[in-house]
């Protein structure tokens, strides 16, 4: 089945029931409500294929693309939003995938580090953190490399950020904007320096 | 083969692929996503189920009942291990609470159960159902209230008294007596822990995320009372360790056991608000220097006393032990005294003992080269000691401290600094810059390899050494194509599967040196068996550019596999060296901070590392190393600390959100600068380690350059803007 936005709103509501109980509902009755599973179909066009999943509606998009799609290489570090690790790009745009549920995402364009280049044919943000050794473990790296692709098109884009003296200047592409832009994205390895380099390389590349 | 005598020349001397800036040979995997993590193994085993780990919640006390039902009859719940059901366990060597606790709870988030589901999201929500009673009792959680009970920890780090120490510091005209505070700080790796467990029988294959591979297989089958030969460890790549996993922790052993019970094979990942609690921290550090000089600067006495706590059976952060052998000076005293805590575990995170001793020990010579109104760099070559300095018979293999502090100074610009605090100004910034020595010894420990030559002329190396991003695919791979004269897209290199050798292992920044010296054994061996193949004289034979050459012959490689495949295997043993000689690495720190005259708002503009280290296998992976330790040096001056609640005994900002590390915006372009050396005592190799150098004393480098730009000494790290607020010079 497909689940329309409004059918969805009334199932999110049935599930926010279940989770403030009022008291006088038992533990029973929640447990037999738990016992149903609420399941949606959702169609989510990841890295330019269809994708149709029937999922557990509580599945967030990071799960759905790691556990039931398998594309493990948008990483989970904290599965609340303060890491940056499963960052992926949205329709343009790049969100904390942990923070959105996948059933949310019906028609989205998802991009994930899998569909910006292969290890036979790299992107070019790929083949700067390699060559600027962007990375350590490698764990925040999908993410690194994902917001940074995102970053360069917001800055081409004209969209300002903390760091920019104005609003309404179209905003420079130089470290302090880069930096700023990119510190959702935790790297306890330390690869900070050389990641701007890279940035700054694949930024001038593609100049 | 044993490591008994210096090394000589060898063909790591020809440096054609060893010392070359190489990126990473998995670099294509990882920066696309297809390098597979403990948690994303798909395609290992079918019919993978999920496990949520359930934490305790309180720090000291017991069970007094769990009740379970809802959470069994809740969708997809397969199985719920707990103490009670889980038979018993042992406890590894390397633990010191146990994974699984019941019915006695020795701290906060320890585990406590594991809930299995056919799903993640029904497992979570079934481990919410989970109903525990507590009994909870008094703890102890305060490490400065514990200062008096501390112990001597004989076995770990005894005391070091040396001359009389009270009477030269007594005598001393120059005397600096302050106490230092470091706090306890988590690794924080990215990676959370996480093991996927499937059983064939009795044998158990365990995917997980650890740094040392052998100590963990024993340690998993010590706590599972199961025979080491059943266990198999498989953790080729892990997302950070820093220590942290050093060792099994609740998400293997609970795998293990959920597995068992659930009949499949099951997957747990720690939730990231457990994992402060529930596994190990860096220990906080109480630290009290003493430094008595003679009028011109010279140390006479020297005493570092530290104190730290851990669980009962636990270790010492031994901290005050750079003191051993840093500086000069005949009369001295370190000592660490170890008080018993209720809180999580404490244990090694990157440098342990020196990272938080040289961020007191640095403080304290800054502030002692002032007293004698002595440039830092100064009064530190002039206390520079070439030997042990209670063992003076025992030199240092290397120590080439001095050159680096005078090579930074130059790089940096030193001469240009105002000694007087508080006089650069530009704008709104008070500018600063500070210095600090960085030193962390060198340790050697056994480590094996196999190495395989097939009649494409591909090496295949196997070693149970991991990556923790350190780069040791990529040194064990250049290493082995320097050694059999192949380039490097002829290697092929796996790592970290217990079914390969034992290695070193990824800690003590001992891994690059020794686990590439056991290679480098291993394809001596493999030199040897290609020679008797090729009927070449191995005395005359050179290995280069893919063929065998002597004399009177030029063979390709493959040529000797071409009637079956080779393969040698063999290890490094240290010996007798590294008791004569006292090995070392040295550097030195520079850094450059603006504070908000205002605010007090700490910036690190510029940040220098220069490195004396042995030879730098890959200067490429081994400059992110430096740099990496320089950035968590940062996070350690300036936001890190794990916040106590002295009630209830547990971390209160045990997720990212509250325990800052460093991000983007925090970190300046850093510099690092390696001195070009050989130490020939260290290994065949002649490198040493470089992966914790670099987090030893740049955090007292960040505290100088503070107390450079605004005259406000802080000891008790971090160093935030309540310390800093009410003691800001006057605004202009």
């Amino acid at each position: 089945m497909t689940i329309s936005r409004r059918t969805f709103l009334i199932v999110g509501a049935v599930t926010a029931a279940s989770v403030a109980l009022p008291p006088f509902i038992s533990v029973q009755a929640s447990i037999a409500n738990a016992a149903r599973p609420i399941k949606a179909s959702v169609t989510i066009w990841v890295n330019d294929e269809p994708r149709d999943l029937d999922l557990d509606t509580r599945t967030t998009l990071l799960d759905a693309l790691r556990e039931n799609l398998q594309l493990t290489g948008t990483k989970k570090g904290c599965d609340h939003g303060q890491c940056g690790a499963c960052t992926v790009i949205a329709n343009g745009r790049r969100i904390n995938s942990c923070l959105t549920l996948a059933v949310m995402h019906e028609g989205s364009k998802i991009t994930t580090i899998e569909g910006l280049g292969t290890p036979q044919q790299l992107h070019p943000m790929q083949a700067a953190f390699i060559k600027h050794d962007g990375y350590q473990c490698g764990y925040c790296t999908p993410g690194q490399i994902c917001s940074a692709v995102a970053v360069l098109g917001e800055i081409r884009d004209g969209i300002p950020s903390h760091a920019s003296p104005s609003l309404t200047e179209p905003p420079k592409l130089i470290a302090s904007e880069i930096q700023e832009r990119m510190s959702g994205n935790l790297c306890r390895c330390g690869a900070y320096s050389n990641i701007i380099e890279a940035i700054n390389e694949a930024a001038e590349a593609s100049a | 083969m044993k490591f008994d005598t210096p090394a000589t020349t060898n063909p790591i001397d020809q440096m054609k692929v060893v010392g070359k800036a190489t990126t990473r040979i998995e670099g294509p995997l990882k920066t696309t996503g297809t390098a597979h993590y403990a948690y994303e193994h798909h395609d290992a085993v079918p019919n993978q189920a999920y496990g949520v780990v359930v934490g305790s919640a309180i720090a000291k006390g017991r069970i007094a009942s769990m009740d379970l039902e809802a959470a069994q009859a809740a969708p997809g719940v397969l199985a719920i291990v707990t103490a009670a059901n889980a038979g018993t366990l042992g406890k590894g060597k390397y633990n010191t609470a146990k994974l699984l606790a019941g019915p006695d709870i020795e701290h906060y988030h320890q585990a406590v159960a594991l809930v299995v589901a056919e799903t993640f999201e029904q497992a979570r929500a079934a481990a919410e159902l989970v109903n525990v009673s507590y009994a909870r009792a008094e703890g102890v959680f305060d490490l400065a209230a514990t200062r008096d009970s501390g112990k001597e920890a004989k076995d770990q780090m005894p005391d070091t008294v040396h001359g009389d120490f009270e009477g030269a510091f007594a005598a001393a005209p120059v005397q600096l007596d302050a106490t230092y505070t470091t706090p306890d700080q988590a690794h924080a790796m990215m990676e959370p822990f996480a093991s996927m467990a499937a059983w064939d029988g009795d044998k158990l294959t365990l995917w997980t995320s650890n740094q040392m591979i052998d100590w963990s297989v024993s340690d998993l089958a010590t706590t599972l009372g199961v025979p080491k030969q059943n266990v198999r460890l498989i953790s080729p790549y892990i997302g950070g360790g820093f220590g942290g996993k050093l060792f099994i922790r609740a998400d293997a052993v609970l795998a293990a056991l959920g597995a068992r019970m659930a009949a499949r094979p099951v997957k747990v990942a720690l939730a990231r608000p457990m994992m402060f609690n529930n596994s190990t921290h860096r220990p906080a550090t109480i630290q009290r220097i003493r430094i008595g000089t003679t009028a011109d600067g010279k140390i006479t006495a020297m005493a570092h006393e530290g104190w730290s706590g851990d669980l009962p059976g636990g270790k010492v952060e031994s901290a005050t032990q750079p003191s051993q052998l840093l500086y000069a000076g005949e009369h001295r005293r370190v000592t660490m005294r170890l008080s018993t805590l209720d809180l999580p575990e404490g244990n090694a995170m990157r440098a342990p003992g020196e990272a938080p001793g040289m961020m007191a020990l640095e403080i304290a010579m800054d502030e002692m080269a002032e007293k004698l109104k002595l440039d830092p760099i100064e009064f530190r070559i002039l206390n520079d000691t070439q030997v042990d300095p209670v063992k003076p018979q025992r030199p240092f293999s290397q120590r080439r401290l001095i050159e680096c502090l005078r090579t930074g100074a130059e790089r940096f610009g030193w001469s240009k600094r105002q000694p007087q605090t508080g006089t650069q100004r530009e704008g709104r910034w008070l500018i600063g810059q500070g210095m600090a020595v960085a030193f962390r010894n060198n340790l050697l420990v056994k480590s094996g390899a196999r190495v395989r030559l097939n009649d494409q002329g591909i090496v295949t190396v196997e070693t149970d050494m991991t990556d923790i991003g350190t780069g040791s695919y990529t040194i064990i791979a250049q290493t082995a194509a320097e050694m059999m004269g192949v380039n490097l897209d002829k290697v092929v290199v796996r790592l970290g599967d217990s079914s390969f050798p034992v290695s070193a292992g990824s800690g003590g920044q001992f891994g690059g040196n020794c686990s590439t010296a056991g290679v480098y054994a291993a394809c001596l061996k493999l030199r040897e068996a290609v020679a008797r193949r090729l009927a070449i004289k191995l005395d005359d034979a050179t290995f280069a550019e893919g063929e065998v050459r002597s004399a009177d012959k030029r063979v390709p490689l493959q040529a000797a596999a071409k009637s079956g495949e080779l393969v040698a295997e063999d290890s490094i043993e240290f010996a007798e060296l590294s008791k004569t000689f006292q090995q070392s690495t040295f550097g030195a720190h520079f850094v450059e901070v603006a504070v908000d005259s205002a605010t007090g708002e700490i910036r690190v503009r510029r940040m220098l590392a220069v490195c004396a280290a042995g030879r730098i296998l890959n200067p490429t992976s081994a400059r992110s190393q430096v740099i990496g330790a320089m950035t968590m040096g940062v996070g350690a001056a300036l936001m890190e600390e794990l916040a106590v609640d002295k009630r209830l005994g547990f971390f209160v900002n045990h997720d990212f959100a509250g325990y800052e590390v460093p991000v983007h915006a925090d970190i300046p372009h850093q510099e690092v600068i390696f001195l070009d050396e050989t130490d020939p005592i260290s290994s065949p190799m002649k490198a040493k380690g470089v992966g914790e150098l670099g987090i030893c004393g740049v955090s007292a480098a960040i505290a100088n350059a503070v107390y450079n730009a605004t005259g406000i000494r802080v000891r008790e790290y971090p160093i935030t803007l309540d310390k800093m607020l009410d003691k800001l010079p006057p605004m202009i």
